[in-house]
């Protein structure tokens, strides 16, 4: 379970990231977050992990202060808490299983890590992961050489052999095509579903956001604007977050060609 | 077309650099009293030596075989160690990891200091303080090597993808960790580039370090030099062209195989 009570962010510039946020995210949730650019999307989830730290308040994650957590606790907490963003984030010249089996590096002694020495379930969790994602085939392929889908297929395999209990993705089809963002999501759904693993998504597609999540949560000027299941939002409702219902829109488009 | 209208529009500009470069020419020559007419004066003293150094002592190569690849020996040693310390002062040298300002702030003054240090006066301090010999030669080239691959290496990892920096972080891992997974393989190449181009450097560097002591073929240079055999000098000289010119061409291969 994650919380959030009385969260603010304000950057160093002046900038309000989130305006006192409370929310309450139960395991096996699939929470998808939308609104538009500078809406406080990203901050909100790199609170989670305190890539961010917030100015106010506290985010708790399965009954553990993340604001308060020490060095050491940090670490910890980060372990079970995986991260997926626009950009991959992997390690270009590295191989897939390399980059994979960095999802363990939070479980290792430095020394042992900087030796390469991981054990032998480690292996078998990544090829398990890779499986799971559909590249298997590709466990010595060089990360550089992937196609965009199959890389963000690589990011979702760490956060597996990661063992996290939670998935933060922010914007994780943002660069892909329509076909390929579908399929990532529905990776996304299965995990979700099929271990249980609650996940957090930021989102531009309000359609995919619908077909894919059990809650969706939009934002506005760093303030929560709507909190509901896909059916609960409406046209009325989208007005509020976007200025207008671009849903309707999309489909008068549809019409018109 | 008027003159404003191309690349000479600001020739006024251009003519007073041209006034100012002669002004500080003619300047340092009258500061230091330099004559350019001795130099046409001694002219055939370099017509004596030059037309010695023109017949090489082929006869005295197995001579100089041995301090030739002892000054290879100490470039090989003395770059691989400076390139050691480099790459972890590099880290602290950036805040990419570290995330230390004040930590960047003083190890980037000690290598800025590190790195004012000519390379002969280096040689002549460390003979001063150590003695003659090849050891003196190697630290002398590691030390000029790590000041040199050290600020390569920190710009580098200034220039890599901050993404996978961010995933281990969110992992859980650690700076070290962060530091040997996500930074180091981005720019493990590029070390390898600079230390073979360190090489090349130190390669010819070397070979004047005997000259204050240092060890390796310089010293062979230098007496050769002070006993005038002028033959002499110009087979050392000949042999450390061929030899430079060979780790040149090598060198390179391999970096651009590496790019
Ligand atoms: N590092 C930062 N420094 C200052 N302001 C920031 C920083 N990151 C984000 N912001 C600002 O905070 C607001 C929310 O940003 P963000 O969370 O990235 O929005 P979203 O992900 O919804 O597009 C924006 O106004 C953005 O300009
Ligand atoms: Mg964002």
């Amino acid at each position: 379970m994650i919380s959030f009570e009385h969260v603010s962010k304000t950057y160093p510039n002046g900038v309000k990231g989130l305006k006192d946020i409370n929310l309450t995210i139960g395991d096996g949730e699939f929470v998808s977050i939308i609104g538009l650019s500078g809406a406080g999307k990203s901050t909100l989830l790199r609170a989670v992990n305190r890539l961010i730290d917030i100015t106010e308040g506290e985010i708790t994650v399965n009954g553990v202060s993340v604001t308060k957590a020490g060095k050491k606790q940090l670490r910890e907490i980060r372990r079970h808490i995986g991260m997926i963003s626009q950009n991959f984030n992997l390690v270009k010249r590295s191989t897939v299983q390399k980059n994979v089996l960095s999802g363990r590096l939070g479980y290792y002694s430095t020394i042992k890590s900087i030796l390469g020495l991981f054990s032998k379930e480690d292996y078998e969790r990544t090829r398990e992961a890779l499986e799971s994602v559909g590249l298997l085939d590709r466990l010595h392929t060089r990360s550089d050489e992937l196609s965009g889908g199959q890389q963000q297929r690589v990011s979702i395999a760490r956060t597996l052999v990661q063992q996290a209990d939670v998935i933060l993705a922010d914007e994780p089809v943002a660069s892909l095509d329509p076909i390929t963002s579908r399929k990532i999501l529905s990776d996304l759904q299965k995990i979700n579903r099929e271990m249980g693993k609650t996940i957090l998504v930021n989102i531009h597609s309000v359609e995919m956001a619908k077909a894919f999540s059990t809650r969706i949560i939009a934002m506005k000027s760093g303030e929560v604007v709507f909190d509901g299941t896909p059916e609960e939002l409406d046209g009325e409702a989208l007005t509020r977050i976007y200025g207008r219902n671009i849903l309707e829109e999309k489909e008068e488009e549809a019409d018109e060609t | 077309m008027k003159l404003k209208d191309t690349i000479h529009y600001n020739w006024y500009k251009h003519l007073f650099v041209v006034f100012l470069l002669l002004v500080c020419v003619l300047g340092s020559a009258a500061l230091t009293e330099a004559d350019f007419s001795e130099v046409f004066e001694n002219a055939d003293q370099i017509g004596i030596f030059m037309g010695r150094l023109a017949h090489p002592d082929f006869s005295y190569i197995p001579d100089i075989l041995d301090p030739m690849v002892k000054t290879l020996k100490m470039s090989v040693v003395g770059t691989v160690i400076g390139v050691l310390f480099a790459v972890p002062f590099a880290f602290l040298a950036t805040t990419t990891v570290t995330r230390n300002p004040v930590v960047t702030g003083i190890i980037r003054f000690f290598l800025d200091i590190i790195r004012t240090i000519p390379n002969l006066l280096l040689a002549a301090l460390l003979v001063a303080v150590i003695g003659i010999g090849e050891a003196t030669g190697v630290l002398t080239i590691a030390v000029f090597t790590f000041g040199m691959v050290s600020q390569l290496i920190y710009e580098s990892i200034e220039t890599i993808d901050y993404g996978p920096i961010e995933a281990a972080e969110s992992v859980g891992a650690n700076k070290v960790q962060i530091a040997v997974w996500a930074v180091a393989p981005q720019i493990l190449a590029q070390i390898a580039s600079y230390t073979f181009y360190a090489f090349e450097v130190n390669v010819r560097a070397s070979t004047v370090l005997g000259y204050v002591g240092a060890g390796g073929i310089g010293v062979v240079l230098n007496s050769s030099l002070a006993l005038l055999k002028y033959e002499r000098v110009s087979i050392i000289i000949l042999t450390i062209l061929v030899v430079v010119a060979i780790v040149d061409t090598l060198s390179e291969m391999i970096r651009r195989r590496l790019a």
